[in-house]
């Protein structure tokens, strides 16, 4: 850090500007977690490369943001459309620089016993204070998350959804992230907060996106997300990155799974100029599983870091993690994956791979794939690879008669798209994977995207 | 062969599972009072009789040792070290005379070779080995020096190459593993008392294994060996490290920094059988073996291969790393960790990747058993410059007992698109399958497990010379016992 040694309330301040928490409801229980919060925030300040889970991103761009009072963009969203196919998407959140914006959401009828909607809302509604069970619970106080930490002292809003038992959603849930910055550098901490009763169902789909252009595009996105999934409940998560190419993304994502439930995510990563999402998944209870899968296709000077953690913590459970990416100019993929197996934990299954292509002398990839093991009846892997793409392969299409470029193409959506085909929301697909091709594209036309 | 022989009947004898080389030589002790200062430094330096640049060199060292942190991203854990708790330089008496040959070596030192099972006189004329026996810290005798200098080779204690050598020492000394490299290794360099030296000359292929006994002797005494290796152009060395150290309570440190370079198409093999005392069921005492060892491939189509099997000490903190500077220069880590009981072990390896074409290969085998918690941390780093660069790593972890840890810790950084990095890790429990059907054929648990062991590691011990790798094959069931039924 260059400048002086900020304290305590001015790096808290450089993060609000104005009063964005000015309207958040007064409940005294959310006074003490974010009370709680500050002071860790306080202590630790913005994590820097000199500890060891940051090894690999440096915040600096951020400390460089002077950001300006928080402000409600006027935005039309009719450049976004959904992701979904027309008949799937029922169900659309808009959230603008983090706030809901009831006006440009789609609310269709749901279910009996679902809830989704602001989190906002449901706190200033919340007086038997059910909500304190959950938020802030899922993804606990240990003093090592600086960036959730921020988020707790900060957040206002951000999706909430509650599924009671029982209940299964038919087709996926749309939230979208909008983020906007005309008039000079936003921040926000949007909060979502997911849970899921016994034998419940849904699927969200989560779609980052921003406007304004590169010249007002300058916003610092700090997400912050817990989940539940209860006992044999299944959620799927999915979730495009598609940020402003000058704004900063961050997210921190906690997840609890019961016995027999599955939490099953993907990411698919090809915005912001400096992103990390960080995923910490508990495996509860026998039975319990997970997929934390992944695509992320970068260039310029992107830089993205995906670093997860999955906790074995109860016999019987099972992981599943690929992350998959291509790098291309100068950008950086950074790739942290550490599995824990509990001691008591027997009979877990985990297995974890990071593959990469990377397409020029300037690109980097830095992977740390972690296992750390205190049970001795388990079945445990992980791989990582990185490199040019196969010259047999593409020689393979030359004499074929396809142009070199073309056959590069080729092989890029092949390596991509077989995780984007294992999605359960099928009809998701079709836009993740022209959303590789766009990408491939615009690398065609000379320009980011 | 007789002396290794000897060494492997010997444990095999011993029916209980103590520590075999338990026990404490009785020799007056030429000691520096206790602590570290400056003083002590210079003490060292004048005992050594050492120019004025290597004092500088060390007192350098020395004030920026006292301005670094502890490690502390190792997954080991124990209390603070009190430096100023131990005895920097202690050197058996006789010493100060100068042993002309074996005869004038003071007897009590002979005895402690042969229990350890070495004896000098027996491996000069059968072991084709050139034994530079370090003890403690001062070298005692030095075998089969003439027929190695008919060929140019130096093999010696670093300090007499310090005296007879001062040019090669001089620029080569901290090369590789520069004097404020990492908190240990900067105390070694400020307190190193001795090690060994060797240089081979261009076109020379060593004409035997050059090999070298560590012990720790003398109570409280850290043990900071310095170790300096040079193959010159076209040049080929193999190098055999091998250890034991009595039995005692309190832990002892032992920093030693190992520094190889290979020029052009250059060659060394370096192996470690390393077997101190791990500390007593409880993890009671045993030694923490912080070490630094480094290879620096400088020259063109040269080759670092190291090779180790970590059976002993309470902690491990250890890297033997390879530079990868010259293109097509070869860097290769075999390594076999076992853990027992409280022992930890934090080890791996570094291969830095930086001239066009290197290869690297990386086969690690952990075993933990008992309470140990043992980890693999290793970095593959491939630079801008590095094309064509290829690197292999695989791991693999067997648990043998559901209260011990096995964790893996790679990290992987490309910056070259034409460079291939291909990194596979397992774990998994010994076989109940593999156990049961030994156990049928009359095989008892005990020798069943070392099997099934031994067959994991195989292709890591199948690196080692034929001597070690008998003893080391032992060493792998002796390591276990107790640790299954």
């Amino acid at each position: 850090m260059s400048q002086m040694p900020a304290t305590a309330e001015n790096i808290l301040e450089r993060f609000a500007p104005g009063a964005a928490l000015a309207d958040a409801p007064a409940l005294p229980w959310l006074e003490d977690l974010r009370a709680g919060a500050r002071q860790r925030f306080a202590a630790a300040g913005l994590p820097t490369p000199r500890l060891e889970s940051w090894k690999y991103t440096n915040l600096r761009p951020l400390e460089k943001l002077e950001f300006a009072p928080w402000a409600q963009e006027q935005v039309s969203i009719d450049r976004l459309p959904s992701l979904l196919p027309q008949g799937q998407s029922t169900q659309r959140l808009v959230f603008v620089n983090g706030r809901f914006r009831e006006d440009l959401s789609a609310l269709g009828a749901l279910p009996d016993g679902v809830r989704a909607g602001s989190l906002a809302d449901a706190l200033a509604k919340d007086k038997s204070g059910a909500l304190a069970d959950t938020l802030g619970r899922i993804a606990g106080e240990d003093g090592n998350q600086p960036m959730l930490d921020l988020n707790t002292a900060m957040m206002s809003d951000g999706f909430l959804l509650h599924l009671e038992a029982g209940v299964r959603l038919e087709w996926p849930i749309e939230v979208i992230y909008l983020g906007a910055a005309p008039r000079g550098p936003q921040a926000f901490h949007p909060r979502s907060l997911m849970v899921l009763e016994e034998d419940s169902r849904a699927i969200v789909v989560e779609h980052h996106d921003g406007i304004g252009g590169n010249a007002g595009g300058a916003y610092f996105a700090n997400h912050a997300c817990e989940i539940r999934v209860g006992a044999d409940a299944q959620l799927r998560h999915y979730k495009v990155q598609a940020e402003d190419t000058a704004a900063i993304h961050l997210s921190n994502l906690h997840a609890e799974v019961r016995g027999g439930g599955l939490y099953d995510a993907f990411t698919l990563t090809r915005g912001a100029r400096l992103s990390r999402c960080e995923a910490s998944v508990a495996l509860a209870a026998p039975g319990a599983e997970c997929h934390l899968n992944g695509i992320y296709m970068l260039r310029g000077e992107q830089h993205c870091d995906n670093t997860t953690r999955i906790d074995h913590l109860a016999p019987e459970t099972a992981s599943r993690e690929v992350f998959k990416g291509v790098l291309d100019e100068r950008a950086r993929g950074v790739f942290q994956g550490k599995v824990v197996v509990h001691q008591d934990a027997q009979k877990s299954d985990g297995h974890q791979l990071s593959k990469v292509l990377l397409l020029s002398d300037t690109a980097e990839m830095d992977a740390k794939p972690e296992l750390e093991i205190y049970a001795d009846d388990v079945k445990c892997s992980h791989g990582a690879t990185a490199g040019d793409m196969d010259p047999e392969a593409l020689f393979y299409l030359r004499a074929r008669g396809i142009p070199e470029e073309t056959a590069r193409h080729m092989l890029i959506e092949a390596f991509l798209s077989d995780t984007i085909n294992g999605l359960a929301a099928e009809g998701l697909c079709p836009a993740l994977l022209s959303s590789v091709g766009h990408w491939l594209s615009d690398a065609a036309d000379g320009g980011a995207s | 062969m007789a002396a290794h022989v000897d060494t492997v009947e010997q444990v095999r004898t011993v029916a209980d599972q103590k520590y075999k080389y338990g026990f404490v030589t009785d020799i007056e002790a030429d000691t520096a009072p206790k602590g570290l200062s400056e003083d002590i430094v210079r003490f060292i330096s004048q005992k050594k009789n050492e120019p004025e640049w290597l004092l500088e060199w060390r007192l350098k060292a020395y004030r920026h040792w006292l301005t670094m942190p502890e490690p502390e991203w190792a997954h080991v854990a124990f209390p603070p070290l009190d430096y100023q708790d131990a005895y920097y330089y202690s050197a058996p008496k006789s010493k100060t005379d100068g042993p002309k040959s074996l005869d004038e070596v003071d007897p009590e030192l002979l005895k402690t070779y042969e229990k350890l099972g070495i004896p000098l006189k027996e491996q000069e004329m059968l072991a084709g080995v050139a034994v530079d026996a370090v003890f403690d810290s001062v070298s005692v005798a030095t075998t089969f020096k003439g027929k190695l200098e008919e060929q140019g080779i130096i093999f010696c204690p670093i300090s007499e190459a310090v005296q007879n050598h001062p040019e090669l020492v001089r620029k080569y000394l901290g090369s590789v593993v520069p004097a404020a490299d990492n908190k240990h290794a900067c105390l070694n360099s400020a307190v190193f008392t001795d090690g060994s030296f060797v240089y081979i000359p261009k076109g020379v292929r060593c004409p035997m294994e050059l090999s070298t006994y560590f012990r720790i002797n003398a109570a409280n005494t850290g043990q900071f060996e310095r170790t300096l290796i040079i193959a010159d152009a076209g040049s080929h060395v193999s190098y055999l490290e091998g250890c034991t150290a009595p039995m005692r309570d309190e832990n002892q440190l032992h920093a030693a920094v190992v520094e190889l370079v290979a020029l052009d198409d250059a060659e060394i093999k370096y192996s470690t059988v390393q077997n101190w005392y791990p500390g007593d069921e409880n993890g009671v005492g045993g030694i923490y073996n912080f070490v630094t060892k480094r290879g620096a491939c400088r020259g063109r189509n040269s080759k670092i291969s190291w090779t180790q099997v970590e059976t002993g000490s309470a902690i491990t903190w250890k890297y033997p790393s390879c530079i990868l500077q010259g293109d097509n220069s070869v860097g290769e880590f075999y390594s076999v960790a076992i853990t027992n009981n409280m022992q930890q072990a934090d080890t791996g390896t570094k291969m830095i990747h930086l001239g066009k074409n290197t290869r690297s290969r990386i086969v690690s085998k952990g075993i933990s058993a008992g309470r140990s918690q043992q980890t693999y941390r290793g970095l593959v780093k491939v630079s801008t410059k590095a094309s064509g660069a290829r690197n292999h790593t695989q791991c693999d972890s067997l648990l043998i007992g559901d209260r011990c840890g096995a964790h893996t810790v790679p990290y992987i950084e490309s910056r070259n698109r034409s460079a291939i990095v291909e990194h596979e890790a397992t774990t998994s429990k010994i076989s109940e399958d593999q156990l049961f059907y030994c156990r049928q054929r009359g095989i008892s648990q005990e020798d069943a497990v070392a099997l099934v062991v031994n067959g994991f590691c195989r292709e890591v011990l199948q690196q080692l010379p034929m001597e070690f790798a008998v003893e080391a094959q032992k060493l792998v069931g002796i390591s276990l016992e107790g640790s299954v039924g």
